[in-house]
């Protein structure tokens, strides 16, 4: 009895000293659990702050999955069309010089491949010509299901996916889930696509003080920025803001009636008929031919709109100013300089960069 | 085993010592927890460590100081302008011409409250007001003690030491102005249309804070620096409606001809030079709200 007694003491001893001594005990430090790497984008000399949505960080692994699905067929309804096919990394991302790509059953879209880059700095983050999709995520699952496009379903991608042995452990790598769901995919997408910054044309590196600009190419600058020249910037942006544009929607006089609504047959209110989405002037030399439609084949032919070729409609922008003149009436030399500045923006290190091309 | 009587007496002691050591040790675990704060109303001067049971006595400090805000409404001549009634042509300006507008954007800077001993609380700060998107409608500009202020004022545009600097949310959102033209940013991006002899033709009513004669002069400013009527501060939360009649660019003390200045008036020194006369009027205070 007195050796159980003893025992007793020493069990309450113990147990009054353990709980007594268990709020001193530090914090677990969390281990590392095998989490996605954290990429940071950074940003280029005049940019402003990327807009990256705090549901999809970028990650090392979620890009890479988003990269290798980005240029693998296995999304097309029969799997033979990527989304590279019509977004070709050697012409910035847009289709061949096609005015409407081709889906997988040979119909063609009614607008013209839209180029890819700074994606991140689109801050109003609506996407498409007309605007029709909010968040790079929600525009990056569309062209799967698009009868003209991809023509597959997601049940029919996330299971081909799936029966992959590649694709599982890459959502496991940048999601931690082995299960393939059309959201990831499209976040991976997005993850890709908010890399694909170009940020080296010429004019950048004329801002960053590196190289001069020839006379005309300057002359051309000063004409688009003059608002008795060009008056380009106050939608294409200016050595200030040189993502070269706005992501807004105008009208740009390029029809006195509409064929396309764009943005109206989005938001269905009259006022935004015929207005499109503002694209960049950068790396013009490889995204012809011009317009949500495709219907300048040349970069003369869009000056030439400009300069003399404007419709009123009920809807142009008043940014459109000489449109009761038809348009700005450059002279021929003011459209060669003018396009000379253009040709500045393109960027060739972006065309080539390795980390955008097939994995 | 058989028991005893001495070895009751033992079994006894031993659970007596262990219920001894068992109190002991609670007490000793427990007695230096407790409030470990001073300036808590149950400090516990024995406690070694705080368990959280501190309490506090309720503190109650006046508030003298109100948090500013403005709220910008519109109007054309007393009829309430919104987005909604945008692109329809509703408003007749003082030269008779009937006007649509499309967009209308304006920045205000420099919110500064003068007292009648002449003094000032300058808030410093800008705002994009920007009608078209309905973001930038509601402005919180800053502390400033309760009390009578003579007047308040605020820039339209920056002025020109604010315009010198860069702002990168409004470079990303094309308010800048061309080098050519004094550089730095839009006082106003106003848009629309005007029936010319029946026909819709546009105008960009675009104020910008520089302008010069000629190529070959100095700039000069062309901020618009507000001034408005006075105010009391009584109460924590002050929100001041401020109301912008638009038709007022096109009236005082300069009737505005859309036929000869609907565009490209940025560089155009004599238009801006009439926005500026006729902005200073566009003004006035509304309704002032004070809460605690």
């Amino acid at each position: 009895m007195k050796q159980y007694s003893t025992k007793i003491i020493i069990v309450l001893f113990s147990i009054l000293a353990f709980s007594c001594s268990k709020d001193e005990l530090e914090p677990v430090t969390p281990v590392d659990n095998g989490n996605p790497i954290r990429y940071t984008l950074e940003v280029p000399f005049g940019f402003p702050q990327p807009y990256l949505p705090n549901d999809n960080p970028l990650t090392v692994e979620g890009i890479a999955l988003g990269r290798k699905l980005f240029f693998d067929p296995i999304l097309s309804g029969d799997g033979t069309q990527a989304c590279a096919d019509c977004h070709d990394p050697a012409r910035a991302f847009v289709d061949s010089t096609l005015q409407f790509s081709i889906g997988i059953d040979g119909n063609p879209g009614n607008r013209n491949s839209m180029p890819l880059f700074n994606m991140a700095w689109n801050i109003q983050n609506n996407f498409f010509w007309d605007g029709r999709t909010t968040g790079l995520e929600a525009q990056a699952l569309q062209p799967v299901t698009n009868p003209i496009e991809m023509h597959n379903t997601w049940i029919n991608a996330v299971a081909a996916l799936q029966a992959t042995s590649t694709y599982p452990p890459l959502f496991e790598e940048a999601f931690k889930t082995t299960t393939v769901d059309s959201l990831l995919v499209g976040k991976a997408l997005a993850q890709f696509e908010r890399t694909l910054v170009s940020s080296n044309s010429k004019f950048d590196q004329y801002l960053r003080g590196e190289t001069a600009l020839a006379p005309s190419e300057l002359n051309g600058f000063s004409l688009f920025m003059d608002e008795n020249g060009g008056d380009c910037f106050h939608c294409h942006g200016s050595a200030s803001n040189p993502l070269w544009t706005d992501n807004i929607f105008h009208n740009n006089g390029l029809d006195a009636t509409f064929t396309d609504l764009g943005l109206g047959g989005v938001t269905g209110d009259a006022n935004d008929n015929g207005k499109f989405k503002t694209p960049s002037l950068r790396n013009l030399s490889f995204t012809a031919p011009y317009m949500h439609d495709g219907r300048f084949a040349t970069l003369d032919e869009v000056i030439d709109h400009y300069s003399q070729g404007l419709q009123s409609s009920s809807t142009i922008d008043p940014l459109m100013k000489t449109v009761g003149q038809g348009g700005v009436q450059l002279t021929p030399p003011e459209k060669a300089d003018l396009k000379a500045f253009l040709l500045t923006l393109d960027d060739y290190d972006f065309i080539t960069n390795t980390s955008y091309q097939a994995p | 085993m058989k028991i005893t009587k001495t070895t009751k007496m033992k079994t006894l002691l031993n659970a007596t010592a262990a219920l001894l050591i068992f109190g002991t040790l609670l007490t000793s675990c427990t007695k230096n927890k407790g409030c470990t704060d001073p300036a808590a109303t149950n400090f516990d001067v024995e406690a070694t460590k705080d368990d959280g049971s501190c309490l506090y006595a309720e503190v109650t400090t006046e508030n003298t100081t109100a948090s500013i805000t403005f709220n910008f409404t519109h109007h054309f001549n007393g009829v309430p302008v919104t987005v909604s009634n945008f692109n329809q042509f509703n408003y007749v300006t003082a030269n008779n011409d009937t006007i649509s507008i499309s967009k209308l954007r304006y920045l205000v800077s420099g919110v500064t409250l003068n007292t009648a001993d002449g003094s000032e609380v300058a808030m410093g700060g800008y705002n994009l007001v920007d009608v078209t998107n309905g973001t930038g409608l509601s402005y919180t500009i800053g502390q400033a003690e309760f009390g009578a202020y003579a007047n308040m004022e605020f820039n339209f545009g920056f002025d020109t030491t604010a315009n010198a600097a860069s702002y990168a949310d409004l470079n990303s959102t094309s308010w800048d102005v061309p080098m050519m033209m004094g550089g730095g940013y839009h006082g106003m991006q106003f848009e629309g249309m005007y029936k010319m002899n029946g026909n819709d033709s546009v105008f960009a009513y675009h104020h910008i804070v520089t302008k010069r004669p000629t190529m070959m002069d100095p700039f000069e400013a062309n901020h618009i620096e507000v001034n408005l009527p006075g105010i009391a501060l009584n109460e924590a939360n002050v929100v001041v409606e401020i109301k912008m009649n638009i038709a007022e660019w096109f009236q005082t003390p300069n009737t505005w001809d859309l036929n000869t200045y609907h565009s490209s008036l940025m560089g155009n020194y004599t238009a801006q030079t009439m926005m500026q006369a006729n902005g200073f009027n566009a003004f006035t205070v509304g309704v002032i709200s004070q809460k605690q």
